[in-house]
């Protein structure tokens, strides 16, 4: 019998965390718990935790251990990894070799403990939170190739593969993108890669005009001119309880810190950045605007900053991420106004927003505002002490219902993460 | 063909057709429903027009609430549901029963919303894949996925099965193209997914849907994503020697960084064969020939065509012309889209596989389906979206020779497995449907098929809905599976598959 054999023939529920350190013993595990009837809290390295209802559960299952790169296949523009392993791992092979991740992942841990923190690639794929390129190039869903995950019985599943083109039954890859670790345990994660871009420029156009911002944005996603990333970084509210950051986060050179400023991005070679950046500046009109620009080595850093949510470092207030159709956020902006600290990204679709402990309760008129507006709130941080009761995640009734059917067909127990997007569920 | 197994006739339920018509009159207009065989006949197939069923009935309904009470109806009364778009889909996913009503979405035919200030269109399911563009293009937009029907396809056969097509090497399949849909569920229910935004939020229900190949809802309306159109596109048109000098160029390609809107490829026997056919002055020297298709700014585009044209060389490409105008840039395609037609012309009939693989192993299974080719002594002409490993070999045979089909089918069969051991899948855009419902255990084991078929029992707990499609019946790995035209005789002639 091999070590590892003989550590599958005694699988123990007795510790408070089960760590396995292989897909068998998840399913072991699975199986365990199953007949016992025990939910258990799924976890990488815990970067997530603050994401949805908090749990309860007497075990937590952590997948730190099942960390590695299983196969990384350059050309093939692909790459195999466990469940638990570090996103910057990920990120380091991949700069290696000119490539990256396309959807440009979050780093939440300035937001969560203000240090750089990505945890591991199944908790980021369980959220489905992509970056700034997102209107551009797609989610993280868009990204995920195949997976393998043991399911609510401890059967060890898979869907998709390696190749892009798969239309070989249900797309379950999608399915496990942002359902919180309630469907399965994620085990093997294979990620679409892609080259990364020769260099770019960021165009910085300072206005505290949300109706020309909005139009901004318009003229941008109408572009043909590939713009990769645009935002819009308001002056911040002068209440006293917000700490004003963004003069500390977004210094540079060439960033003139009066005021608001949209900022758009431009990547590719450098002759193309040039045309396209000429053509951008008459479809934009920005001889109408001041306007300045980032050269690579500070447009680099700059996204980091937008995309990491550093202007939310540390806080102790309530974050909201509330994603609108783009035609609404000139209403949705000035609905903001300069009650709350927030800012734009994905080209005027995504706010985030900080609302402050004290102001709990107008969380509910936000939400409002976007459920009557067609879009959706997620409330990604909470304050202490606050009963949040229904308003976490937005959903209808009828997709609830859906959602139980699903949640049911993986995990008939309900014993992943109980109650962690929904209660019931 | 060899003998299909299909769900258990439910004899019942054919007993009680004038009780069954007589009650869908009273939710839709009498004219809206066919019962009559001749009326019936054009539905009894689709794109896979070797396999055909007759439906007790056809029902085309009119609205959303009329396809809630239909489905109502059918799932109170056991009666099994066959959803239909336009009925070009080529694994047979729209195929009929005889015990099953027939639910055609040909009535929801209207665009409903442009909203070219949300960039997206919201349309019923019936309008065609080409029609969304037709209704933008005017303001310089496009919707993306393009498969070779987008002429006759409905959107929704698109969204059932995640169709792609030349383009979805950089712009996705439907799943990255829609934003939304309204579906109906077995039970009748009525519900939204996404709409407007980008994603949604909870279980992403819409990537569930899209692929599901109509088993679990059925859709009655999409909002999808529209484009900007590049400003330039550009192609480039070249030879090589051997097999594996173009297998290495598109790796190279792929891999140096560059991905461009399309990357075709074909073999000797298509060539030549096309070239017979479009006169599409394609070189005679090349072993396999391919079409490199870039878009974007035009200084961007004439920079990566050079360096294409760099990579290809290095490759020992032995011809190569680059577009100049876009007359050109259809040339260098005519030939390309009449592969089908011109292997139809070649011999009685042909079958036409989809497997993809990665990139990198194209060198390797064109060797291996030309060994298997003189195996079975049937020729083959192989044309592959090369960029995504996406496979087209055609097989060419007489169907009026039994032991010539009975071997073609075995050819088929072995390429599609050779796609699974090679790191692939077995379909890469047509579906699985019938035509390789038998073949799902190459790819999948029991436990993986079962949580597949837990999810379709949660939402269609009698399995009524296009039951019979996708997963296997007999649970062994029959070997059947391709798209089978009969002396050119395909259901939609004037149709370019490519």
């Amino acid at each position: 019998m091999s070590t590892e054999e003989k550590k599958n023939s005694q699988i123990s529920l007795d510790s408070e965390i089960l760590s396995p350190s292989t897909e068998k013993e998840v399913s072991e595990i699975v199986r365990e718990i199953y007949s016992k009837q025990l939910p258990v809290e799924i976890s990488g390295t815990g970067t997530k935790k603050v994401f949805g209802y908090n749990l309860q559960t007497a075990k937590k299952l952590s997948l730190s251990k099942l960390s590695g790169i299983i196969d990384y296949k350059k050309e093939e523009l692909y790459i195999k990894v466990k469940a638990g392993t570090p996103l910057q791992e990920i990120e380091k092979i991949l700069d290696e070799n000119n490539q990256e991740l396309a959807f440009e992942p979050i780093d939440f841990g300035y937001m969560i403990n203000s240090q750089s923190n990505k945890g591991t690639i199944g908790g980021y794929v369980a959220c489905n939170f992509a970056g700034s390129r997102r209107f551009k190039v797609g989610s993280v869903r868009d990204h995920i190739l195949g997976f393998k995950g043991v399911n609510g019985k401890g059967d060890i599943i898979k869907s998709g593969g390696t190749v892009v083109k798969n239309v070989t039954g249900y797309d379950l890859s999608k399915l496990i993108s942002g359902s919180f670790g309630t469907l399965v345990v994620l085990t093997e994660i294979t990620l679409k890669v892609s080259p990364k871009k020769q260099s770019q420029i960021t165009v910085i156009v300072y206005s505290d005009e949300i109706k020309k911002i909005s139009n901004l944005f318009d003229k941008i996603l109408s572009s043909s001119n590939e713009v990769s990333a645009a935002t819009f970084i308001p002056e911040e509210p002068s209440n006293k309880n917000y700490e004003n950051t963004k003069n500390k986060i977004f210094k540079f050179n060439d960033l003139d810190q009066e005021g608001s400023f949209l900022a758009f991005r431009i990547e590719g070679d450098k002759r193309s950045i040039e045309e396209r950046l000429k053509e951008l500046k008459v479809e934009l009109d920005l001889s109408n605007f001041k306007s300045s620009i980032l050269d690579v080595h500070q447009s680099i850093p700059f996204w980091k900053k937008v995309n990491n949510l550093e202007l939310f470092s540390g806080t102790k207030n309530n974050i909201l991420r509330a994603v609108m159709p783009p035609a609404k956020c000139e209403a949705f902006s000035k609905f903001l106004n300069k009650n709350y600290k927030y800012y734009i990204d994905w080209c005027g679709s995504l706010f985030w927003i900080e609302v402050l402990d004290k102001d709990d309760e107008k969380i509910n008129k936000i939400k409002n505002f976007i459920v009557e507006n067609s879009g959706y709130l997620t409330i990604i941080k909470k304050s202490e002490n606050f009963d949040f009761q229904d308003t976490l995640f937005t959903i209808d009734n009828t997709r609830l219902m859906i959602s139980k059917k699903i949640k049911e067909s993986f995990d008939p127990k309900k014993l992943f993460n109980p109650g962690r997007m929904y209660r019931d569920l | 063909m060899t003998e299909l197994a299909l769900p258990k006739i439910d004899k019942d339920t054919i007993s009680r057709k004038d009780q069954i018509v007589s009650h869908l009159k009273k939710i839709t207009k009498d004219e809206n429903i066919l019962s009559e065989i001749e009326e019936i006949k054009p539905y009894e197939t689709d794109g896979l027009a070797a396999y055909k069923q007759t439906p007790l009935a056809v029902v085309l309904p009119e609205n959303t609430k009329e396809v809630s009470e239909i489905l109502k109806f059918c799932n109170e009364e056991n009666i099994k549901v066959i959803p239909r778009g336009a009925g070009t889909g080529l694994s047979g996913g729209a195929l009929p029963l005889q015990d099953a009503i027939l639910l055609g979405l040909g009535k929801f035919n209207k665009i409903l919303e442009i909203d070219f200030e949300n960039k997206c269109v919201v349309t019923q399911p019936g309008v065609t894949n080409l029609g969304i563009t037709h209704a933008v293009q005017h303001k310089g937009y496009y919707y993306a996925p393009d498969p070779s029907s987008q002429l006759a396809c409905s959107i929704g056969g698109n969204v059932a099965e995640n169709s792609g097509g030349v383009h979805s090497l950089k712009y996705g399949t439907t799943t990255n193209n829609i934003l939304g849909v309204e579906m109906v569920m077995m039970d009748g229910t009525i519900t939204r997914i996404g709409g407007k935004t980008l994603d949604q939020e909870g279980y992403d229900l819409l990537g569930l849907v899209c692929g599901s190949e109509g088993l679990l809802g059925v859709i009655t309306e999409v909002t999808v994503k529209i484009l900007r159109k590049p400003q330039s596109v550009r192609a480039a048109l070249i030879g090589f020697p051997t097999v594996e000098d173009g297998g290495n160029c598109v790796s190279d390609i792929i891999s140096s960084g560059i991905v461009p809107a399309g990357m075709e490829m074909m073999d000797k026997a298509l060539i030549d064969a096309t070239d017979k056919f479009s006169k599409a002055g394609y070189p005679k020297d090349a072993e396999v020939l391919m079409i490199v298709e870039l878009d974007g700014t035009k200084s961007e585009v004439d920079g990566l065509l050079n360096k294409v044209s760099e990579i290809a060389k290095q490759n020992n490409s032995n011809s190569m012309k680059l577009s100049n105008n876009e007359k050109e840039r259809l040339a260098f395609w005519s030939g390309r889209k009449a592969a089908f037609p011109a292997c139809g012309a070649m011999a009685p009939d042909y079958y036409c596989m989809d497997g993809s693989i990665p990139r990198g192993k194209l060198s390797l299974i064109l060797k291996e389906i030309n060994e298997l080719s003189k195996k079975y002594n049937l020729a083959v002409a192989n044309a592959f979206h090369a960029g995504d490993g996406n496979l087209h070999p055609l097989i060419m045979f007489d169907g009026s020779d039994k032991e010539q089909l009975r071997k073609t089918e075995e050819f088929g069969a072995e390429i599609l497995k050779a796609c699974v051991k090679h790191g692939g899948a077995l379909t890469g855009e047509h579906g699985v449907g019938i035509e390789k419902r038998e073949l799902m255990c190459e790819s999948f084991n029991n436990d993986d098929i079962q949580q597949q078929l837990n999810i379709k029992k949660s939402l269609d707990e009698k399995n009524l809905l296009n039951p019979g499609k996708v997963y296997p019946i007999l649970r062994k790995c029959a070997e059947e599976g391709r798209v089978h035209v009969h002396r050119g005789e395909e259901k939609f002639p004037d149709l370019p598959r490519f």
